[in-house]
């Protein structure tokens, strides 16, 4: 099964590395993996999609956890949650194919971003299924190039998953 | 006053209360040499980074403070991964200072630069690369607060020698901040309650004990549990010690080359207090084997540890001397009469045993060893048969008297190891017993021994063979044996003797005896070779795939 994490880094040089090396290293498998900085300039927040069993997912969040630049990892997969991709795609595109490809790029609500003699780039947010379905559409024009950001997370509502509520305790309770 | 970085960084190291450091110096790590004339800090220089990694290692095992080394960039630096690993393995507090090129210069490919912080990443608790000369007073703060506080562990820190050079204001940080830091140390009430609760009800309740016990000098209350539930302990190799060698509860070691009396207790309990231990595969064996019937009580400090390798039914996670002390007053005393009956009895049907006919038998020599030594003397092993002889048949009374490679099981530790631990503790004997191969990986460091005249006793367990490898030779591939036989004939008795040492060899029991006494009681450093049966296998032995109460015998 595949797992949503929200894991809260320090901003240290090194921490993706750390990250990505305790993946390869325990042998767990990353799926995706996003990261940017968040409201405080000091803390990153990486997304990461991770492909494994209940306890095996257990083990990555624990694991996680000991690297000393983590501040927190939650496993948001059973919450509720917004989260949202963005792809851009170069497809083919001959002038006789465009007015379809603009319909599709309607329909998904996607933008034109780049338009060039033989191609066009369209880019595309949403959720991983709709990135799937535009992906597919886009396929009998020809695809020359694909790029996605990977999936990033919110928990709907009020909560939060950055704000350190005491995890460690709770996690063996 | 503005000083150096390196300056500084010997300050901090006087504020850590660091007395000695080991090392070996090189270009990149020079001022911070030059910054240790004037300190009382006592440097000593070993023969080998490998050997200053396990000097420091040693060091903190036996005095429970944080050991200290230091090497300069490049080889320095890769020549100290065997000791960072080992101490990773085994969660010894260790903090390590490597040179490093110019900051200017990193990236380069510059003369005698690697990377060293991604190179042990996966086998340091944390790693630092200073960048910035004024954090460097907060960085040796935090990282002898990682390597000694939660699971101890080593810390690295990698210091470009132009930062080292820079000068700055210096003062020493009272506390720092680590936001994902935050060990838990206490346990969880209700879990403890319920920890209670389900000791209380077991009626063949055994402890296996840890490293973690010793880490967390929990002696004291693993004794007091074990004697007010009348529940017998068993070791793993890095928990020997902490519970005496001579109480009648005592089951000795587990595992692979366990008792088979600790190991068949363990199959037959249906409660396991697994107090400071992660449940190795060199302990555990076939899992579905593992204390089939118990329920497993497992107290740790690391939650990682929880559910790892074997699945726990009440999980704790805190330091284990506070975990104790909270469930032992929910304890009532219990005799358990049956169990501890049926566990005597299996001590009777199963004992140890060897055979003493023909060559000296390296079994006998531990006997005699652990006969004729002090309570409080350290003994230090190498990796190997001689290892798990020492671990079978050697008694300990006190937790820090046994000292030994468990996780990594690197070859060539033993002998830095004894230097640290005989400097961190000059009043205790400190005997090591190592075979003729660990020796000769780490030997130069007799020249250290010598320099710094520390009077070490070391018994070489000559089969003239890497005897471990041989058994493994013997029982999974016929006897087909090669590359384990050290065919030159070495001298170690004239060698030590090189290094100003006493040197005997003994080849029978009597020689043995007659010279032991002697040795022990020296104030000089002496090496005795013992010539042992080149075929002795080290027995119970669990074959690869078993349950650990189906043993070899
Ligand atoms: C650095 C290292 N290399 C290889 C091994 C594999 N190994 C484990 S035990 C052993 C043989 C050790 O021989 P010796 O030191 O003579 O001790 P003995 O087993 O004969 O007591 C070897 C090669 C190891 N543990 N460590």
């Amino acid at each position: 099964m595949r797992h949503t994490l929200t894991v809260m880094v320090e901003n240290n040089p090194g921490v993706l590395a750390r990250v990505a090396g305790l993946f390869s290293r325990r042998g767990f498998n990353i799926d995706s993996l996003a990261v940017g900085r968040t409201e405080n300039p000091l803390v990153s927040r990486m997304t990461i999609v991770v492909e494994g069993d209940d306890t095996t997912v257990e083990q990555v969040n624990k694991q996680l956890h000991k690297l000393v630049d983590v501040i927190k990892v939650s496993d948001i997969t059973k919450d509720a949650y917004v989260d949202r991709e963005l792809v851009m795609i170069k497809v083919y595109a001959e002038p006789s194919a465009r007015a379809e490809i603009m319909q599709l790029v309607d329909i998904f609500r996607a933008r034109i971003v780049d338009v060039g003699p033989k191609t066009l780039t369209v880019e595309v947010t949403g959720n991983e299924g709709k990135i799937d379905a535009f992906e597919l559409s886009l396929r009998t024009f020809g695809i020359k190039e694909l790029v996605r950001t990977g999936k990033i997370a919110m928990l709907r509502g009020f909560k939060t998953s950055s704000k350190n509520n005491n995890h460690k305790e709770e996690e063996v309770s | 006053m503005d000083i150096t970085v390196a300056e500084a960084l010997v300050r901090c190291l006087e504020q850590e209360n660091v007395e000695i450091v080991f090392g070996y110096p090189g270009g990149t790590i020079l001022p911070v040499y030059d910054a240790l004339n004037d300190t009382t800090i006592r440097h000593i220089l070993v023969r080998h980074e490998q050997g200053a990694a396990h000097a420091a290692d040693g060091y903190a095992r036996v005095t429970g403070k944080v050991g200290v080394c230091l090497a300069t960039s490049g080889p320095g630096a890769t020549n100290l991964v065997t000791g960072i690993a080992n101490a990773y393995m085994d969660s010894i507090p260790m903090v390590i200072i490597t040179g490093q090129v110019p900051t200017s210069q990193v990236g380069t490919d510059a003369f005698q630069e690697v990377d060293i912080t991604g190179i042990t990443l996966p086998i340091t608790k944390h790693n630092y690369l200073v960048k910035d000369p004024a954090m460097l007073p907060a960085i040796i703060k935090k990282a002898f607060l990682i390597a000694s506080t939660g699971r101890p562990g080593p810390v690295l820190i990698d210091l470009p020698k132009d930062i080292a050079q820079t000068r700055i204001k210096f003062k020493y940080p009272k506390k720092v901040e680590l936001a994902g830091y935050k060990p838990t140390y206490k346990g969880h009430p209700s879990m403890v309650q319920q920890a209670g609760r389900i000791i209380m009800d077991s009626q063949r309740p055994v402890i296996y004990a840890g490293g973690g016990v010793r880490l967390s000098n929990a002696a004291p209350e693993l004794l007091q549990l074990a004697e007010t539930i009348s529940a017998p302990v068993t070791h793993t190799l890095m928990g020997l010690g902490s519970f005496p060698g001579d109480h009648p509860l005592f089951l000795g070691m587990l595992g692979l080359h366990g008792t088979r009396y600790a190991n068949q207790a363990v199959t037959e309990c249906d409660c396991l207090i697994a107090v400071g231990a992660r449940f190795d595969d060199r302990v555990v064996s076939k899992v579905s084997g593992f204390a089939p019937s118990a329920k497993i009580v497992h107290i740790d400090i690391d939650p990682a540890e929880i559910g790892k390798n074997v699945r726990s039914n009440l999980p704790i996670v805190g330091d284990v001397k506070n975990v104790l002390g909270a469930i032992l007053p929910l304890l009532k005393k219990k005799d358990n009469a049956a169990w501890v009956a049926r566990v005597q009895q299996l001590k009777k049907d199963y004992p140890l045993h060897y055979r003493r006919e023909g060559i000296m038998k390296p079994q006998f020599v531990i006997e005699k060893l652990n006969e004729f030594k002090d309570d409080n003397a350290i003994v230090v092993t190498d990796v190997g048969q001689h290892q798990m002889w020492t671990a079978l048949y050697m008694r300990f009374k006190e937790p820090r008297s046994f000292l030994s490679s468990g996780g990594l099981g690197a070859m060539g530790f033993c002998l830095p190891a004894a230097i640290g631990a005989k400097l961190g503790a000059p009043e205790r004997n400190v005997i090591v017993v190592v075979g003729d191969g660990g020796l000769q990986m780490t030997m130069q460091e007799l020249g250290t021994a010598a320099e710094q005249k520390l009077p070490l006793k070391i018994f070489v367990l000559n089969n003239q063979r890497l005897g471990m490898v041989r058994q493994l030779q013997e029982y999974y591939c016929d006897k087909r044996y090669i590359g384990v036989d050290l065919q030159f004939d070495l001298d170690f008795a004239a060698l030590g003797r090189l290094y100003g040492m006493e040197g005997y060899t003994v080849e029978t029991e009597e020689q043995l005896l007659e010279i032991l006494p002697r040795v022990l009681n020296s104030k000089e450093p002496v090496i005795v070779n013992c010539i042992i049966d080149r075929e002795e296998n080290v027995l119970p032995m669990v074959l690869n795939g078993s349950p650990i109460n189906e043993a070899i015998d």
